[in-house]
């Protein structure tokens, strides 16, 4: 946690509430924010309890290894952030982390919020699955690898992996949804499952960039073609096709191939961005070309600048 | 053990057109209706309009509640403070999307 082995426990507190901050799986951006999340509210489990803090300082780093260790009785109590908060998918393999909702149960009409009923619904789970572009035009089955706890019939709680294939529909855009229904926790007393929810993210494409339901394309296009327009051939996701670009264009000119985008009910549109590439001045023959231009062709960029 | 499941379950896309009743809306995130309103009276959660008696919810209102909840129970943010962050991420995402077009 970044706290010295004699930090008051005011500093601990405050050094968790900023990691904890820094490092919430819905707030932060860097990559591997669940695991640190995780990682800073476990420590801060053991730190913020003088006991478990004591346990902790004898042992030092070793402490998980540590077999002289025992735990105090409680040892395992009010762990927030297990249970109730994020817990451990197989963070590393797919990130498609799985995050359990809210410790507590669903509590039906009539019922009471902390009160748990002998039946009572799963907990609905929610998970990140990454696809493809090409999974979007295509469609795609995905595989997907969740840690489930379950409850055994002696009332103990173990985890169980379980792989579903998940149909990925055509169109699917980042951010939307898929909903399995009865594929979440399983229910008690005979009540229903949850449901799991796979919230759809797209990978980076080499290409392209997605923006809803648009598509974009950086182009890479001569001076020449730019200047005097031309009909160029152009890749897109659903295949190559032929765009006429027209004279007189500048840098970052954009151009809307309309109905190229993501495919769907109402599919998107695909931007070309032209991106002017100059030719290397390294022949002679390119050299002449340059400076023909230069002697011959009155322009200068800077003009509204007030220099030449 | 890892067990496979050879079928494959059926699945439901929940994309933008797709609006939640109350009900449906505490039924996926576990929620009483109560904190729903709350949601609604700091203008975390808009709902799309109705449909006959009832309000109902645009699918986004699926992630802002998750979200809420979460800051609220990881953080100890209150409501007012969760729609402010709610809508600073917003900005953020935004943001992002406009980095990353012109910084390739």
């Amino acid at each position: 946690m970044g706290v010295a082995r004699d930090a008051t426990q005011d500093e601990i507190k405050r050094s968790y509430r900023k990691l904890a901050r820094k490092y919430h799986p819905d707030v932060s951006k860097e990559a591997d924010a669940e695991a640190r999340f995780k990682e800073v509210g476990e420590a801060y489990e053991v730190l913020k309890d003088p006991e478990k803090r004591a346990a902790y300082d004898q042992l030092g780093k070793q402490w998980k290894s540590g077999e002289e260790f025992r735990p105090p009785p409680d040892w395992d109590a009010g762990f927030e952030f297990r249970g109730g908060g994020y817990t451990a998918g197989d963070a590393g393999a797919h990130s498609d982390f799985f995050e359990e909702l809210f410790g507590r149960g669903y509590a039906g009409p009539g019922g009471t919020q902390h009160r748990r009923a002998f039946r009572m619904r799963g907990d609905n789970h929610h998970a990140k699955v990454l696809i493809d572009l090409e999974d979007s035009f295509n469609g795609a089955t995905r595989s997907i690898s969740l840690r489930m706890p379950e409850l055994t019939e002696d009332g103990h709680v173990t985890t169980r992996n379980r792989t579903l294939s998940v149909r990925i529909p055509k169109g699917i855009r980042p951010g939307q949804q898929i909903r399995l229904a009865g594929q979440g926790g399983p229910g008690l007393g005979g009540a229903e499952s949850g449901d799991l929810y796979l919230e759809v993210e797209f990978t980076r494409h080499p290409l392209y960039r997605v923006d809803g339901a648009d598509v974009y394309l950086d182009l890479p296009v001569t001076p020449w073609e730019a200047a005097l327009g031309a009909n160029i051939k152009v890749p897109t996701p659903a295949g190559n096709i032929d765009l006429k670009i027209p004279a007189n264009s500048m840098q970052g000119r954009k151009l809307r191939v309309k109905g190229r985008g993501l495919t769907g009910k109402q599919p998107g549109d695909l931007y070309v961005v032209l991106q002017l590439t100059l030719p290397p001045a390294d022949s002679d023959t390119a050299r002449n070309l340059y400076k023909q231009m230069q002697e011959q062709l009155d322009f200068n960029p800077r003009a509204a600048m007030g220099v030449s | 053990m890892n067990e496979k499941d050879p079928t494959m379950p059926p699945i439901e896309l929940i994309d933008e057109q797709t609006t939640f009743t109350l009900a449906e809306l505490c039924r996926c995130c576990a929620v009483e209706a109560e904190l729903i309103e709350a949601l609604v009276e700091h203008g975390i959660l808009e709902p799309a309009g109705q449909s006959g008696r009832h309000l109902c919810f645009p699918s986004s209102s699926l992630r802002r509640t998750r979200i809420t909840l979460h800051l609220q129970r990881d953080l100890g943010v209150n409501l007012a403070g969760a729609a402010l962050a709610l809508d600073l991420l917003e900005r953020i995402d935004e943001l992002d999307a406009r980095l990353r077009a012109i910084s390739r």
